[in-house]
């Protein structure tokens, strides 16, 4: 066991070394091109149990988000809003690098970062969620089951989420009761957020970086945008910096990106 | 943001609801050296913020399977204490306390020469004793400024500050009420040195040209609370120095 660890941790290196100098040459190892992103499918109403659902597919990325709503107590601060709670698990099946157990870094920044886009870009009419001012608004919570780990899972859980918000129809209440067996409206929704992320490898910025070029970037950017063309959430991640032109670079690209998925979604 | 829906004017005149100019700073003090168990330590105040923040380390790295053997292991706590908020705070890491501990480490990453001490543990420590906007920006300057008190080697004294957009005006550095109110906000932190940008997140609604804008002023914030830190560090040692001298 430990030959094989030691052998493909060479193999490894070796790979490493032939991504950073493809990609410095102006290719990647898929054969894409910089700002080409990978094939996009998606699945939608994935799990008709679920208020809303959707599979995506970004290459070998599998993201499956699930809507499921309830009653509570509003926050004291906004007595007449709905709320908004955005989970993210790493499920072991999907990397041999997860583990069962409770959230990590890596899953609550996933989680956090498709959170923002949703509740800055204004995605969810929170005003309709309140059923009775101070006393009860539907809460929705949106779950993200990582399935399969090749890369950009921020960029496939975010577009997997607005899907399954899209496409989400709100249970039945009956008195004080939720009926979940029927569908009622949909959910109130007024805007599409995109996210783009992007990675640094040797200076050449990257759009949808897979697994492999992950591991060998030295930062990464990711840029949530909105139909009328402004940003709504940044995160950079990992532990290098970025050049403020390259950052320019990069929203601008977000913005083009998103016009133009905005148009499947 | 919080979006929360208010009857308070952030702007009147031209002015912001604490008195400051769209481009000024809060008050900022910073002492260097306050804590005396840990290698190297600072304490800070911006507007109502209050952190401190301690360096241990380069020290033994536990548990030994984290050890790396090309360079020391750099672990980032940012912590707020449960009285430093109007409501009190659960204390404990929460999802916003381990994300913003996350992005803040990885700001340090290349700043600090930790190939310099394989196997070893550098470990930053952040407790915000009193919440009040901005405080992720006012711990890794804190925390900065602890690095440097320690003695460890770094390409740079790292910087951070925030700009946002209120009422439809670029503002530099929110206060509280402009953070609960206000509809973005953009913390970064620069190494001045190079104008390279270390963390970076947003939240809001921006249009690329508010964006540029207000990666202006922080830049520009940064700049200016950078002196500020160089001064902090001198001060302790000039301080040293004399004493020294009058013995």
């Amino acid at each position: 066991m430990v030959k094989i660890m030691e052998t493909s941790d060479i193999v490894w290196e070796v790979k490493k070394n032939a991504i950073r100098h493809m990609i410095q040459s102006g290719k990647r190892s898929d054969g894409r091109g910089l700002d080409e992103y990978r094939k996009i499918e998606f699945v939608e109403n994935y799990i008709p149990k679920a208020e809303g659902s959707c599979l995506v597919k970004i290459g070998n990325t599998q993201v499956l988000v699930g809507v499921k709503m309830d009653t509570g107590e509003p926050y004291p601060d906004s007595p007449e809003r709905g709320n908004l709670s955005t989970s993210c698990e790493l499920v072991p099946l999907a990397s041999p690098d997860f583990n069962a157990g409770p959230p990590n870094e890596e899953s609550i920044e996933t989680a956090r970062v498709v959170d923002r886009g949703i509740r800055e870009s204004k995605m969810i009419d929170f005003e309709k969620l309140c059923i009775e001012e101070g006393k009860s608004v539907w809460t929705v919570m949106v779950d993200l089951h990582v399935l399969d780990h090749d890369g950009n899972l921020i960029d496939a859980a975010s577009m997997a989420a607005v899907k399954a918000l899209l496409n989400a129809r709100m249970p039945k209440l009956e008195g004080d009761k939720v009926n979940y067996k029927e569908k009622g409206e949909k959910l109130p929704v007024r805007e599409r957020p995109v996210s783009s992320s992007f990675v640094k490898i040797n200076g050449t910025i990257l759009l949808d970086p897979t697994l492999e070029e992950e591991k060998v970037m030295d930062v990464k950017m990711i840029i949530v945008t909105t139909e009328k063309g402004e940003i709504c959430a940044m995160q950079k991640s990992g532990d290098g910096s970025f050049k403020r032109e390259e950052i320019e670079k990069m929203i601008e690209a977000a913005l083009i990106r998103g016009k133009e998925l905005r148009e499947n979604l | 943001m919080g979006g929360a829906k208010t009857d308070i004017e952030l702007i009147k005149n031209g002015k912001r609801i604490d008195g400051r100019k769209f481009d000024e700073l809060r008050p900022i003090k910073i002492e260097v050296g306050v804590l005396k168990r840990a290698d190297g330590s600072c304490y800070m105040e911006w507007g109502k913020n209050k952190v401190l923040a301690a360096v241990y380390g380069p020290r033994e790295c536990f548990p030994k399977h984290t050890q790396n053997s090309y360079k020391a292991k750099l672990t980032y706590r940012y912590n707020m204490a449960p009285f430093s908020t109007d409501d009190r705070k659960r204390p404990g890491p929460d999802r916003r306390s381990t994300e913003i501990s996350k992005v803040s480490r990885e700001a340090l990453e290349k700043i600090v020469f930790l190939e310099y001490f394989p196997r070893t543990a550098i470990n930053v420590f952040v407790e915000v004793l009193q919440a009040d906007a901005g405080t992720r920006c006012v711990a890794l300057t804190a925390a900065s400024v602890a690095l440097a008190d320690a003695g460890i080697p770094m390409r740079d004294v790292i910087t951070a500050c925030a700009a946002g957009k209120v009422d439809d005006e670029i503002v530099l550095d929110l206060c509280q009420e402009e953070d609960n109110f206000g509809s973005a906000d953009l913390p970064i932190a620069i190494s001045p040195r190079t104008g390279m940008i270390h963390l970076m997140q947003m939240d809001g609604i921006l249009t690329p040209e508010e964006f540029g804008k207000a990666l202006d002023f922080a830049t520009k914030g940064c700049l200016k609370v950078h002196e500020m830190q160089k001064k902090a560090l001198k001060d302790k040692y000039e301080k040293i120095g004399e004493d020294y001298g009058n013995e």
